[in-house]
């Protein structure tokens, strides 16, 4: 067990002394809990969690999410999250002053938004927004997309892989919580990010892995456009 | 069952015509990944079973009048290529294919947490690429193993054997002779860890006694066929550890 963490089955026992289950698990008799995923176990100061190696992102309220247009319909854009489930931007939760059935003048079927899920109710019906800091149409740059269990690797405790990352290539990321990544910056340096990202979602269940991004990143040094050195 | 025949299924030494003893299953390999759309998928080498099995979802349930408020439903598609069997099969859905299809669906809703995906649907698309006895169980097997490794939440794996009365003498795991000159064929399939009965029939006579001494081989032959299921779910994962050699 030394570089990869413990691999858990559905309906596998979750107990570890001290430590209390949180996520991915469901209660399977008298204060015992068994693991729903097939997944690794992570452990954190007060609770453990199983995280699963692969699966559909399921929304949660305030997350920040890349979406793609699919429909359009008289005051909603239907967005698919690469969820279950897609989801609906309200013209008055987007970002101009949109009068029905314009919608079209302002994104079409086909262009990606960043977006904040707005709320969710309890047969996971969803509503997005773009009214806030930071939230918008993406144009231009590259997507990338892997599994939603998969992102809070990408991002790092803190951001801190993700901050490796851009400084490293000199590249703008947005990660959403769904897996979709935007990535913009000259090609050559964008290709050595999408290269670690890659590499982050391989190996997403191992111990180390910071350290050994960190490397590939050094040994690809080379290939970047715009270092000062 | 077939007809009865006068066709030898022990040798002198009490083996099966594969040289099994009566408690052996046949080898099983399962593989995971096999197909890059899917959202899950597996195969499955069961003797002479190959099956190749695909899921999809969970994904918005349509028709939308199949939509259930309350939680998801798990539409499994048991289908057996025309050239499974030594004879033709003429393709597409017939009864016997439809009926396998919704005792595998049933099978795996026990196993997956459907109240967690209101309004969707999971499909599961069963292919027998080919049949040599047992590809109900064979595939609700290698199901439970690409529900899995698709990340979708369930409760517990689902494994399942098959055993059978062949020439007056209960037996484990039967082959195409056996289920067609045997006498029985009793198919289980059990979630392994509460040992939950999901699936469960019968085409034949048992007695009280018999029927016992099958189940309770059928019990004990999941544990390795749980045990396989599990190894190859691993599998994948562990290559990736020893990739570095660290």
């Amino acid at each position: 067990m030394s570089n990869v963490k413990q691999i858990v089955m559905p309906g596998d026992p979750v107990e570890v002394p001290n430590l209390k289950p949180r996520n991915g698990v469901y209660k399977c008799g008298d204060n015992a809990y068994c693991s729903q995923f097939f997944g690794i176990l992570q452990e954190s100061e007060q609770f453990v969690d199983v995280v699963p190696f692969t699966g559909k992102y399921v929304p949660r309220r305030n997350d920040k999410v890349i979406g793609k247009v699919i429909e359009i319909g008289p005051s909603m854009w239907i967005v698919d999250i690469s969820s279950t489930y897609t989801t609906l931007l309200h013209m008055n939760d987007a970002p101009w002053r949109v009068t029905s059935g314009e919608l079209k003048r302002y994104m079409n079927v086909g262009d990606y938004v960043y977006a904040k899920i707005l709320s969710i109710n309890e047969i996971k019906e969803s509503w997005i927004t773009m009214k806030d800091v930071g939230l918008k149409k993406l144009e231009g740059g590259t997507l990338v997309s892997l599994p939603a269990p998969k992102v809070p690797r990408i991002i790092g405790k803190g951001g801190s892989m993700v901050n490796m990352i851009k400084d490293a290539t000199h590249t703008r990321i947005m990660v959403g919580q769904n897996g979709v990544i935007w990535l913009d910056g000259a090609p050559e340096n964008v290709i050595v990010a999408i290269g670690a990202i890659r590499k982050v979602e391989e190996e997403a269940h191992t111990v180390g892995l910071t350290d050994r991004v960190k490397k590939y990143l050094e040994d690809k040094k080379g290939e970047i456009v715009g270092n000062s050195e | 069952m077939g007809t009865a025949s006068d066709k030898k299924l022990f040798d002198e030494n009490g083996l099966r015509l594969d040289g099994r003893s009566p408690g052996d299953l046949r080898p099983i390999r399962i593989e995971t990944d096999v197909l890059n759309r899917a959202d899950g998928s597996a195969f499955i080498e069961w003797g002479g079973n190959k099956i190749q099995v695909a899921v999809y979802g969970p994904r918005e349930a349509y028709p939308r009048h199949m939509q259930d408020i309350n939680q998801a439903f798990v539409r499994a598609r048991y289908n057996m290529a025309a050239f499974s069997v030594d004879e033709r099969k003429r393709p597409g859905p017939d009864r016997r294919s439809m009926e396998i299809s919704k005792v595998i669906s049933e099978a795996l809703q026990a196993a997956i947490m459907v109240e967690l995906f209101p309004r969707a649907q999971i499909d599961v698309f069963i292919e027998v690429l080919q049949a040599d006895a047992g590809t109900r169980i064979a595939g609700l097997t290698a199901s439970a193993v690409a529900l899995a490794a698709a990340g979708v939440p369930m409760r517990d794996l689902v494994v399942g054997c098959t055993a059978g009365k062949v020439d007056g003498k209960v037996v484990l795991d039967l082959s195409k002779e056996e289920d067609n000159f045997g006498q029985a064929d009793l198919p289980i399939a059990i979630m392994p860890k509460s040992g939950k009965v999901v699936l469960m029939q019968m085409d034949g006579d048992l007695s009280v006694d018999e029927f016992n001494e099958a189940t309770s081989m059928i019990f004990k032959a999941t544990e390795r066929i749980n045990q396989i299921q599990r190894d190859a779910l691993k599998k994948n994962y562990a290559n990736t550890a020893q990739d570095w050699g660290e």
